[in-house]
């Protein structure tokens, strides 16, 4: 193990502090926050496949777990055993960036950063945040992505406050679709770009456990519905499948799964988050047959 | 749906439901996010004051802050109830 240097500061920037001047010159990476207020809604899944797909498209990318205490990120990425500095050490200045980055097996552009498992939310800085994504940003990094923590604590509010642009991830159901309207005040309000004025963060809904057939038997909130209620544009539904578990159970971002519905679902709003239009799949109910019609199924 | 659902009777379009309460809900709440924190503590302490002098219903004060141009009002409106029921002060002047 490197001495451990008390200030990062100080060994990354060298003599002068003029570090207000250094971060105009250097391409800063694109910050995109993945959230939702309530959990379980699809947040470290969605973070994943969006990390995954965006890697795969040729943009390196950091995808960094906010949330401290209860790491997830790195059991669905597939890397749990070789995680050994996390985020809070590094902005504990206990580590390097570098030995706390974990490099992907299957794309050689895509890095995870793991939460810490000990601490607490506490151990998260504004500044040591705002120094992490500044330093990946000099590495040349493309594209970080922040997955939340549920909640609109502090591990929540330190995930939106640097992102330029943030996936809201809604499930048709009533108490995470108000949830998420709360994020969207807070993501208007509580964010460095909101403070500085201008454009502000550019938020997106992106629609998880989507059933279709429900949706049509009047059952589930539909992707126009909950469009409308939080008056924003969708960049994906993903429908409710099985391909979920299977990925998570064996450590494979579902985008992967290219034969599952959830996999494409990815795919395609990755391809949105690109700048492409596609047109939404997966959201009309299937015909059901005779037998399946009369005998369920 | 299976052949023995048919004879469940279901919930009609739930989902409908679930879309109105959250159209109101969300309304709601954004109209409220953009009031100051202090508004419901000082709703709270106008009213007692008030009621020193007037007995007036808790429902009758109405607080809002609205936008005009660069700066921000305050209104207040008090409803007063028709038959004024001993005020202190005032009973008190009517004697001398």
């Amino acid at each position: 193990m490197n001495d451990p240097k008390p200030s990062i500061d100080e060994a990354s920037d060298g003599p002068t502090p003029a570090s207000s001047s250094a971060t105009e010159d250097t391409p800063l990476a694109e910050v995109i926050v993945v959230t939702s207020g309530k959990g379980g809604v699809g947040k470290t899944t969605t973070s994943a496949s969006l990390a995954m797909g965006l890697a795969k498209r040729g943009k390196k990318v950091a995808v960094i777990d906010f949330d401290v205490g209860l790491r997830n990120l790195d059991l669905i990425m597939g890397c749990e055993r070789r995680v050994v500095y996390d985020f809070v050490n590094v902005i504990q200045g206990e580590c390097t960036l570098k030995q706390a980055l974990i490099k992907d097996k299957r794309i050689d552009t895509l890095f995870v950063l793991a939460a810490s498992q000990t601490r607490d939310k506490d151990a998260l800085t504004k500044e040591g945040v705002e120094r992490v994504l500044k330093e990946l940003g000099d590495d040349g990094f493309d594209i970080i992505i922040c997955d939340s923590p549920a909640g609109i604590e502090k591990g929540a509010a330190l995930a939106m406050y640097f992102a330029d642009r943030a996936v809201v991830v809604v499930n048709p159901e009533v108490s995470s679709v108000r949830d998420s309207d709360r994020i969207l005040g807070l993501l208007s309000s509580k964010t460095r770009r909101a403070e500085q004025g201008g454009a502000g963060v550019e938020q997106h809904l992106l629609l998880t456990r989507y059933n279709p057939e429900r949706v049509a038997a009047g059952d589930m909130m539909g992707v126009n519905d909950v469009k409308e209620i939080l008056g924003l544009e969708v960049v994906g539904v993903v429908p409710e499948s099985e391909g979920v578990l299977t990925a998570s159970n064996s450590g494979v971002p579902v985008i992967l799964d290219e034969a599952s519905a959830a996999g494409q679902a990815y795919a395609d709003a990755v391809a949105r988050l690109c700048g492409e239009t596609l047109p939404m799949r997966f959201t009309e109910a299937q015909k059901k047959g005779f037998f399946s019609r009369m005998f369920g199924g | 749906m299976g052949l023995f659902d048919l004879f469940r009777t279901r919930p009609k379009n739930t989902a409908a439901l679930a879309t109105e309460r959250l159209r109101i809900i969300v309304l709601q709440e954004r109209a409220a996010s953009g009031r100051p924190d202090y508004l419901p503590m000082l709703r709270r302490e106008l009213l007692e004051v008030i009621r020193k002098y007037v007995n007036v219903d808790p429902d009758a004060i109405d607080i809002h802050v609205t936008r005009e141009g660069e700066g921000e009002v305050l209104e207040l409106s008090v409803a007063l109830p028709e038959k004024p029921s001993a005020p202190p002060a005032a009973v008190a002047s009517d004697e001398a």
